[in-house]
């Protein structure tokens, strides 16, 4: 090969790459995240041995279900530029008001429904003070975490132990497959996170989601129907955060007003590893699973060295700010090249 | 007025509009925005709005567009009355809209940014190679031939403008509005989007175009009509109505005003003593390539370029917005060192953001509060201003300035774009610099604004305050200026005697570097 053809290379390369990154830039946090999450695993087996286990990975996800659902949710949310603070609160709500109904016997046929409306009622209300009161994402689900907290406390202020059988059947049944298995929350979680995928890909409400991360006043002015979208998406994560409620009842195989306290903050940075933007217009639904999967890894690392759980906070502390760099110098980037 | 009963003027056919408004009547609190304007656009024929800021044309434009909801008045589109109560509504009717700052999403590709909305969806959802060769077959149409699949924000703003029209062609649009779609554009960009609106215009749409660039206003529009404080004054065919005539319509009065700002300024500066600043070789590596300016007391240096060439990025570097890495600056003849925009206010140099609206006014406080604040912000937050002291001080500056609304305690973000520069000067006026930058103080805002501005800016430096002024506007900077600096791609070209050059001189300047006639 002479010189001119090694350029010649080169240049079709680059502008590759350059086309690349024309396309999808907004990618990147999320490769980040499965690269990230990758090394973990890949580290942790070669520090332990013992790591990679089926029996350690298919815990990994009936760990972390619950996480999965609020973090889908949550990317609707933050995707549009907002964010939903409450999710820990009503995860609690729903948990302690459906072992409490359950206690009282009613059937699970009744409770699940009702939960999940419970959900979606908060994230309404939330979602209507946003975008027709004008009130601060902040602000206004900062108000949903306290309501929430306050009525999963007036409901009962003890843990009430679940008995009811087909939601116990949730986190009890193992479908196995050799030593891999998942439960019904597990496959609930994929569920839930392939139709968000779904959703914000393939559908255009997906689609006006991002259109109003993107610049809100523009969807507007597109025609888009800019505010039964941000209504609706903080009522799709109170359902998600009303379906995590049921997941982490069955988990823990009791309802507990005190449960969540902080979850929506672990849900956040989850969201964030995960590649989508707090700033909005930018992030994947499957990129958040990833986050959750990181966030998960780091926790059962940290029990393997038998350190103190802290150290999971000041990990993914550190990575949250590592990520927030990275994705702020992505942003200036495409600003210089403009 | 009621149109039934008057004759409409002969050269109105109304058999053929494909938009007829009537009697448009629009009332905010205490203002009447429009006072029963009749409009009429026909299919394939470009029609100009004209008008001063404040003259109701953006307030039409959103009665058309369904951003507003009408008090008075009818909007038929194609022969069927219609009530828009969303921009939607409008899309709907047929009638899409461009608007001056881009409205599309930067995070989102060129194709999907073209079909937003109108995605072909199969039993899987949004078909994407559909939707992509869709947005190609609409691109392409306008002779755009773009990766469909790159983000939006990848591109310039004149690509985003091509993209926003070709938009409007997916919607099937019978009328297409442009509401200033040429302010951030170069001249090949204009001739570009000028393609393609002409394009549409031959294949029977409506165009509505709006601009304060007259130039471009007779190079594509067939016919014109004109508003002035919310009422229609006339609609002409554009062959029938010179530029001094349009002028006279939208302004109400005569500009011999112009002339008068040019004799102020014809004066000879003392440069004899030591400049109020002098900046040798002032850059920063990768922004601006090392440049000179001096600026004498009492004298207006101007500075010529194009967007982009280094202008703005000169002043920030002499007022400490940005840090030079060379060069030196002398205040009055002593070496001064400016890091920051807090060292430039303390020695008395003012600036003022070419981004009126995010560098410079405070939409949600008061006209006075806007005033005053640089003079707080130089005192220190510890001595406030007294009562008496800040009403007068904002009272002088309204009427010396003509802020309209003369109403201290009106919300600056309710003003016209003009005014709202009014109570910027004004700002820092109030804080007595000696030397004082103007970045584009007369972009966007009507004629009517302009001059009064630069008329201000004459008078002051013939009082002895030192200047430093840019506008992309060259017959402003020859007008005002003693000496024209002049910029291109990130370096300075020159100083000129604006007494020595004309507009074209200064044209040939900037584009060959003073290799051609003029140096």
């Amino acid at each position: 090969m002479n010189a001119s053809t090694v350029t010649a290379t080169r240049e079709t390369v680059s502008r590759h790459t350059r086309t690349f990154l024309d396309r999808h830039a907004s990618l990147m946090p999320t490769f980040a995240a499965v690269l990230i999450f990758a090394v973990l695993l890949i580290g942790a087996q070669i520090h332990f041995g013992t790591f990679l286990t089926p029996l350690n990975m298919s815990a990994l996800l009936l760990d972390n279900a619950y996480l999965v659902i609020l973090a889908v949710g949550m990317t609707f949310v933050i995707v549009t530029g907002g964010i939903d603070l409450s999710v820990g609160s009503v995860m609690a709500l729903t948990g302690i008001w459906c072992a409490d109904l359950l206690a009282s016997g009613h059937s699970a046929a009744v409770v699940v429904p009702l939960i999940i409306l419970a959900g979606a009622a908060i994230g309404l209300l939330i979602g209507v003070l946003v975008q027709y009161f004008d009130v601060q994402p902040f602000i206004a689900s900062l108000a949903g975490l306290f309501l929430a907290r306050g009525l999963a406390f007036v409901v009962s202020l003890d843990s009430i132990r679940v008995e009811n059988e087909s939601v116990l059947w949730l986190q009890t049944t193992r479908w196995r497959l050799g030593e891999w298995y998942i439960t019904p929350t597990g496959v609930l979680a994929l569920s839930v996170a392939l139709i968000g995928a779904f959703v914000m890909q393939f559908t255009r409400f997906g689609r006006t989601v991002y259109a109003v991360g993107g610049n809100e006043q523009s969807a507007r002015l597109m025609g888009l129907d800019v505010a039964r979208t941000k209504v609706a998406v903080y009522v799709i994560s109170g359902v998600c955060a009303g379906l995590a409620g049921l997941v982490l009842t069955a988990y823990s195989g009791a309802g507990y007003p005190r449960n969540g306290i902080g979850t929506e903050l672990d849900v956040i940075a989850a969201v964030v590893i995960g590649g989508t933007l707090l700033t909005g217009g930018t992030g994947y639904v499957l990129g958040s699973l990833i986050g959750v999967l990181v966030f998960g890894t780091i926790k059962t690392v940290i029990s393997f060295m038998g350190a103190e759980q802290a150290w999971t906070r000041i990990i993914i502390g550190l990575m949250l700010l590592m990520f927030i760099v990275v994705q702020r110098a992505i942003v200036v980037r495409a600003e210089r090249r403009r | 007025m009621h149109a039934d009963i008057e004759t409409p003027p002969a050269a109105v056919p109304t058999a053929e509009a494909v938009v007829e408004m009537r009697g448009i009547t629009i009332r905010f609190p205490g203002v009447l925005a429009l006072d029963q304007v009749d409009f009429s656009l026909r299919p394939g024929e470009v029609h100009a709005l004209m008008g001063e800021n404040g003259a109701g044309k953006s307030t039409l434009i959103k009665a058309l567009t369904g951003v507003y909801a009408i008090d008075d008045g009818t909007i038929r589109v194609a022969g069927e009355d219609r009530v828009f109560g969303s921009t939607a509504d409008a899309q709907s009717a047929g009638i899409s809209t461009v608007y001056q700052e881009v409205n599309l999403c930067p995070n989102l590709s060129v194709g999907e940014n073209v079909m937003l909305g109108h995605e072909p969806r199969g039993l899987r959802g949004i078909d994407w190679k559909a939707t992509h060769r869709e947005a190609a077959r609409h691109l392409d149409s306008l002779g755009l031939h773009l990766d469909t699949r790159s983000l939006l924000s990848s591109h310039s703003i004149a690509v985003q403008q091509l993209v926003a029209i070709s938009r409007a062609t997916v919607l099937d649009a019978r009328v297409l509005v442009l509401d200033e779609p040429t302010s951030s554009l170069d001249r090949d960009e204009v001739e570009r989007l000028f393609a393609v609106v002409r394009g549409l215009r031959d294949q029977g749409v409506a165009i509505l175009f709006v601009s304060h660039f007259l130039d471009q206003v007779y190079e594509i529009s067939d016919r014109i009509t004109v508003l002035r404080n919310g009422r229609l004054v006339g609609e002409h065919l554009a062959v029938d109505l010179p530029r001094s005539a349009l002028v006279t319509q939208m302004v109400g009065r005569e500009l011999v005003e112009l002339e008068a700002i040019s004799e102020i300024a014809e004066r000879t500066i003392d440069r004899t003593g030591a400049p109020v600043l002098r900046a040798s070789g002032v850059g920063k590596k990768g922004v601006l390539e090392p440049a000179d300016v001096d600026v004498y007391d009492g004298e207006v240096v101007g500075i010529a370029g194009l967007l982009g060439s280094g202008r703005t990025e000169l002043v920030r570097l002499l007022y400490g917005a940005d840090r030079p890495d060379t060069g030196d600056v002398e205040l009055n003849g002593s070496a001064a060192r400016i890091t920051s925009p807090r060292h430039a206010i303390r020695h008395r140099i003012a600036f003022s953001s070419e981004n009126r609206r995010a560098e410079g006014i405070l939409a949600d406080l008061t006209v006075a509060e806007n005033i005053t604040i640089g003079i707080q912000a130089r005192r220190g937050w510890h001595r406030r201003m007294r009562r008496a002291e800040r009403d007068a001080v904002v009272k002088e500056y309204i009427e010396a300035l003509g802020v309209r609304p003369a109403d201290p305690n009106a919300n600056a973000g309710n003003l016209s774009g003009g005014n709202q520069q009014k109570v910027l000067l004004a700002r820092w006026l109030a804080t007595a610099p000696e030397l004082i930058i103007l970045d584009e103080p007369t972009r966007g805002i009507d004629v009517g604004a302009k001059a009064d501005i630069q008329r201000k800016v004459a008078e002051l430096a013939s009082q002895g305050l030192s200047v430093i002024f840019i506008s992309s506007e060259l017959e402003e900077v020859l007008r005002l200026a003693q000496r024209v600096v002049v910029m291109r791609d990130r370096r300075q070209l020159g100083v000129l005697e604006s007494s020595a050059v004309d507009v074209q001189g200064l044209i040939d300047y900037m584009a060959d570097g003073g290799e051609g006639s003029v140096a």
